[in-house]
């Protein structure tokens, strides 16, 4: 089964954390992606820009408006994913536990729809 | 006089004046945000003193002064020597202004139109950079319009108006021998403007954007009346701008050219355009606006008469091409071709598209495959046409048209 | 430029959509496909997601949906495209804006390891 883990945070202390290693990412995330690689549950995973960089499309009544920014404000914000094969839930909600984003934000486990 | 009464007028003058006093104003320091401001803060020091003292005889005059002044502060507050120069230059050239009447605030309106086509600044930028300088359109209006997120939108705009500055854009029109080449960017610019009008057609704010186009486009032939290409792209929006009643039918489902109600069609623009493009033709060298416009006056001259036409469509088409070497052109021919030679020739004019990556979220090259593939017979192209076609549709009623057209394929 | 493009679902809207709308997205997978993006990624309702943090050593489970708010995250695309106004074209393309909120965000390069 296929899970998407979402990472929720402040993105400013996000911002703050200064990547150290060759790959551009903290060695906390640097660990935790290895974790994943070796252990065959890694299928994808993006680190987003900040919101600020966003923008948000609707179209009601057939008016199509453009908003900067992202479709909400939130005290955190979906900052990045992985997509993550897991035998079930709960194997997932580990990798969610060891994920570094846990421990100052909030990682939200989806499953994806079997294609 | 009320609050309300002054706003509104101030609201008129603003329609009414707001390019020709920033055009004025803008010549005069060749800074554009800085002229912006400052007949930003002559429009509410209007609002204050209007609803107490009575609106002037003069508003333009009045709110030049104010301008003017603000400027000239903005100046010596920088307190350079070339701000110093500058300085005794603006206070000469108030004191010649001085003797300006009303009719006589000079129309430096296309100079700035010329600023803004500048080489320096980005294509893309340039019809938005016009929008807001002529017409005081906000950023977030111009946005909407070209579907852009407002803030991106502010800082190109920001941005654009720095680089003009930078660049040295001389506010004025340019000597003969640039002129051609430099009248086409305001054009082409304008033009997109139109464009965007057009093609949007369930969009409020690109309505609007149709009309102002047409408005920038009539001012362009006003100001440089010898200009065949200005005539030429001024016909051209009119010709389109006539069929924009019949393109929709009561349940606001998409109508093509050739299903269209002619009884919907603006007579007066059509003879509007028709003489424009005759006057184009006359006075000088052919250009791609005339030749365009004049594919339009085909168009409806054979809707009218009944009479084949397309041979001539398709002349001009080659003509065109020949000019412009565009995609664009190349398959609006293949449209025309399928008419003269049959689809299977038409498709064929379309094999040098095929590997242009351009093509590959352009809407229109994949309606006009599926179109042209469904009357050739190739059935499952045109299934994979239409299919691409209706994904990249951002209109909802051409959407619609080309669902039909699939289903009537698949059950057929 | 990568572009993430993010669906956010308004429950009562698209209960009411047509049926129409599954054949326009197949269209717009489809249209998106050619144009060298990537076939998109649904995820189960956000009630049926689950949620951890962990603060000071205590570890906090939620059942879902993670936020109390009109639309859900439902889904999301990968593009590659020159700029962001590209991104939002195709926003406004994409079947789902009709039934709440496509939101475009770039991806921050990473290294390969």
């Amino acid at each position: 089964m296929q899970f998407m883990l979402l990472i929720h945070g402040n993105e400013r202390a996000m911002m703050e954390a200064t990547p150290t290693d060759a790959t551009g990412m903290t060695p906390d995330y640097a660990a935790f992606n290895m974790a994943l690689v070796k252990a065959g549950a890694m299928v994808a995973g993006e680190r987003l820009r900040p919101t600020a960089d966003a923008a948000s499309v609707r179209i009601r009544n057939g008016r199509t408006e453009v908003l900067d920014g992202p479709y909400a404000d939130t005290k955190e914000q979906f900052g990045g994913f992985y997509i993550i094969e897991a035998p079930d839930f709960d194997a997932a909600m580990d990798w969610a536990l060891q994920c570094p984003a846990s421990r100052h934000g909030t990682i939200e486990v989806r499953p994806v729809v079997q294609s | 006089m009320s609050l309300e009464a002054a706003r509104q007028t101030a609201e008129r003058v603003a329609r009414d004046s707001y390019g020709r006093l920033l055009a004025y104003l803008a010549a005069r320091t060749r800074d554009v945000a800085g002229a912006e401001d400052a007949l930003a803060e002559a429009f509410a020091s209007a609002l204050q003193s209007w609803p107490s003292d009575g609106v002037p005889d003069n508003p333009d005059a009045w709110l030049l002064t104010v301008a003017r002044r603000r400027q000239t502060d903005a100046v010596r507050r920088r307190q350079t020597r070339r701000a110093g120069e500058a300085h005794i230059q603006l206070m000469r050239e108030e004191l010649d202004d001085a003797a300006l009447e009303e009719d006589s605030i000079p129309d430096r309106r296309l100079a700035l139109m010329f600023a803004c086509a500048h080489p320096a600044i980005e294509p893309g930028m340039r019809a938005p950079l016009i929008l807001q300088t002529i017409l005081g359109l906000t950023a977030t209006d111009i946005a909407a319009a070209f579907l852009i997120p407002p803030a991106t939108m502010g800082q190109r705009l920001v941005r654009a108006k720095a680089r003009l500055r930078e660049a040295g854009a001389a506010f004025a029109i340019p000597d003969r021998q640039d002129l051609a080449g430099r009248l086409d960017a305001v054009l082409e610019a304008i033009y997109a403007a139109y464009a965007k009008g057009w093609t949007q057609i369930g969009e409020l704010a690109a309505d609007r954007l149709a009309g102002e186009a047409i408005w920038l486009g009539q001012l362009v032939v006003t100001l440089a009346p010898d200009e065949p290409e200005a005539k030429g792209m001024l016909a051209l929006m009119l010709y389109a701008e006539a069929r924009r009643p019949a393109r929709r039918d009561a349940h606001g489902a998409f109508v093509p050219l050739d299903a269209q109600d002619t009884a919907l069609w603006d007579r007066a623009a059509i003879r509007t355009a028709e003489s424009l493009l005759h006057a184009a033709n006359r006075a000088g060298p052919t250009g791609r606006y005339q030749i365009e416009a004049a594919i339009q006056s085909a168009h409806v001259a054979g809707r009218l008469s009944g009479r084949p036409h397309w041979d001539a469509v398709v002349a001009l088409y080659e003509v065109l091409l020949e000019l412009t070497h565009s995609p664009v052109v190349v398959l609006n021919r293949a449209a025309a071709l399928a008419e003269t030679l049959g689809a299977d020739a038409a498709l064929a004019s379309l094999d040098s598209l095929a590997a242009d990556p351009r093509m590959a979220d352009y809407q229109p090259y994949w309606a006009t495959r599926g179109h042209l593939a469904a009357r050739a017979g190739q059935r499952q192209d045109a299934l994979e046409a239409f299919n691409i076609a209706v994904g990249l549709s951002t209109d909802e009623a051409e959407r619609r048209y080309l669902i039909a057209r699939r289903s009537a394929l698949q059950d057929g | 430029m990568q572009f993430m493009m993010l669906i956010h679902h308004d429950d009562d809207l698209l209960a009411a959509a047509p049926p129409s709308l599954w054949g326009d997205y197949a269209a717009f997978n489809q249209a998106l496909a050619k144009a060298g993006g990537t076939s998109g990624l649904r995820l189960e309702h956000a009630s049926k997601g689950r949620a951890v943090t962990q603060r000071n050593g205590t570890t906090e489970l939620f059942d879902g949906p993670y936020m109390e708010s009109k639309e859900q995250f439902a889904g999301y695309f990968m593009m590659d495209l020159p700029d962001i106004e590209q991104a939002v074209q195709w926003a406004a393309r994409c079947p789902s804006a009709q039934y709440g909120t496509v939101e475009v965000r770039p991806i921050w390069p990473t290294r390969p390891q």
